[in-house]
């Protein structure tokens, strides 16, 4: 059951993220990429973080890309222009990613005994607990992190402010 | 064999709920237009059935009926498919709200279709992805007002959902859970005087919530994504036939929805308001009567909706969106605060 639903929620987001970058028109790109998010999001729940899940659902799926198709809507952009694409990236890009795959299928068929599901639930199974590791154990780099990302707030606002 | 049971069973409930809730949701447009007759001092419908009871058929059957017309440059992918992902958004979240008390028949829950620990999060995703019905509605039909409607109609969702997210913290707080079950049971001890609204404290959380649901479901006097005096009809102009007819359902869908969360969150879900004074009476009126309780309350926060409706003058944009950030949001946090402080006083 676990691994039909990894199986079609795991292509899903494959197939989401290559209909990104085929899709000429930003909004359907925009559409794909909410495909991609919603299906981590049943992956997470799949390894047993349901807030996680969750959350990821409400940030990503929900507001973040909300906001994205805003802005596409707002500003009212057409379709894309293909290029023919720069000859870098076939010289070197389709070498890269022949290795890369090698690489990772060598990897994977070499360490073929060690592999196994993981199962995040095993360690952090309620809310409460995923809480108490956030605001306990891990509260200085959490609240480092929300500093920072106060900060990018700020600059976005001082950038966005008109001169008077 | 278990798992056969739990799956028929489920696909029971799943039938039964829809079906109920559909129903409902043709009930509640008539009670709305009703309600909004008696207070501007006329019938309303009375002519098809008694009393105008059979109106919601005649209106389904004329809007299944009507030509479906498909505008011309429409980007017709996401055209079709902004109707189905509103109406699919707002029956989706009823699928986590306990109706009854917990009795269980061969190990499965009968009132309510799934019990899960993150309840309330299932609910505010799915609404958050509701929106996308809204925006691409909008978008596609290729039409200004539309595209209008929808670009007000999104920043107002995304703006009141930062409220009613943290509106329901401090309730959370208080029951340590996010499981909807948790919740209701951790109010049910003294009746009325237990509940969240009352007892828990939580009337300004109440009060936020209430009018981040307002906004959310894009209802009077937060109706200006659909304000007919500047916008025709909104996002969904350009719709007709059922497409029109699933946008509106969603709307009704979402309210009643709401109104199952606060019910839930704030008047104690399915449990008595005498707590323990009433007789308990044999096995069936201990199945039924959570069940009235608890539709008895849907029902008063319905009746309220349309009450306000029916009462109140549409906001200007920029009163409402300062209303969200400016006064709601802040005062949400410091609901949070205050509440923390409470239980971390009364804590040991």
């Amino acid at each position: 059951m676990y691994l039909v639903l990894f199986i079609v929620f795991g292509g899903l987001c494959v197939a989401g993220a290559l209909n990104l970058l085929l899709q000429r028109h930003p909004i359907n790109s925009a559409l794909s990429l909410i495909v991609v998010m919603s299906s981590l999001a049943v992956l997470y729940l799949l390894l047993g973080a349901e807030f996680l899940a969750a959350a990821q659902v409400i940030v990503y799926s929900g507001a973040i890309m909300v906001l994205f198709t805003f802005v596409i809507m707002l500003l009212n952009a057409g379709k894309e222009e293909h290029t023919h694409g720069s000859n870098a990236a076939y010289i070197v890009g389709v070498p890269g990613v022949a290795i890369l795959v090698c690489l990772l299928s060598f990897i994977f068929l070499s360490a073929r005994t060690h592999l196994a599901q993981a199962h995040l639930g095993d360690y952090i199974v309620s809310t409460a607990d995923l809480s108490k590791v956030l605001f306990r154990d891990l509260l200085l780099p959490f609240e480092v992190t929300s500093v920072l990302i106060l900060i990018a707030i700020l600059g976005a606002v001082a950038l966005a402010r008109k001169e008077h | 064999m278990s798992f056969l049971i739990f799956f028929l069973l489920s696909c029971l409930k799943i039938a039964v709920v829809l079906g109920i809730f559909l129903g409902a949701v043709a009930y509640t447009v008539l009670l709305e237009r009703k309600l909004v007759g008696r207070i501007q001092n006329r019938w309303g419908p009375s002519r098809v059935g008694p009393f105008g009871m059979m109106q919601p058929m005649a209106d389904g059957l004329k809007l299944f009926l009507k030509e479906d017309l498909m505008p011309t440059n429409v980007d017709r992918p996401l055209y079709i498919l902004a109707p189905i992902i509103a109406l699919g958004c707002a029956l989706i979240s009823i699928s986590v709200v306990p109706f009854g008390a917990r009795i269980t028949w061969h190990g499965v829950d009968m009132f309510e279709i799934a019990n899960v620990n993150i309840g309330l999060l299932v609910i505010l995703g799915v609404t958050s992805v509701g929106v996308y019905g809204i925006a691409l509605a909008g978008w596609s039909s290729n039409n200004k007002y539309s595209l209008l409607g929808a670009l007000r109609a999104s920043a107002q969702v995304i703006s009141y959902e930062l409220a009613l997210g943290l509106s329901v913290v401090g309730v959370v707080l208080r029951a340590g859970s996010l499981n909807l079950r948790t919740i209701v049971e951790s109010q049910s001890a003294h009746g009325l005087l237990s509940w969240n609204v009352f007892g828990g404290f939580q009337f300004v959380a109440f009060f936020i919530y209430l009018t981040a649901a307002y906004a959310e479901t894009n209802r009077a006097p937060f109706d200006l994504p659909e304000a007919e005096t500047e916008l025709t009809a909104g996002y969904h102009t350009e719709y007709s036939s059922m497409k029109f007819a699933m946008f509106f359902m969603a709307e009704y869908a979402n309210m009643i929805t709401v109104g199952c969360v606060a019910t839930l969150l704030f008047f104690g879900g399915w449990t008595s308001p005498f707590g323990n004074l009433l007789p308990t009476g044999n096995i069936v009126v201990q199945a039924v009567l959570p069940v009235f309780w608890f539709v008895f309350k849907v029902f008063c926060f319905l009746f309220l909706y349309i009450w306000v409706r029916g009462t109140l003058p549409r906001l200007r944009y920029d009163q409402l969106m300062g209303l969200g950030w400016k006064f709601l949001m802040p005062l949400a946090i410091a609901n949070i605060l205050a509440t923390s402080l409470w239980l971390a006083q009364r804590a040991p």
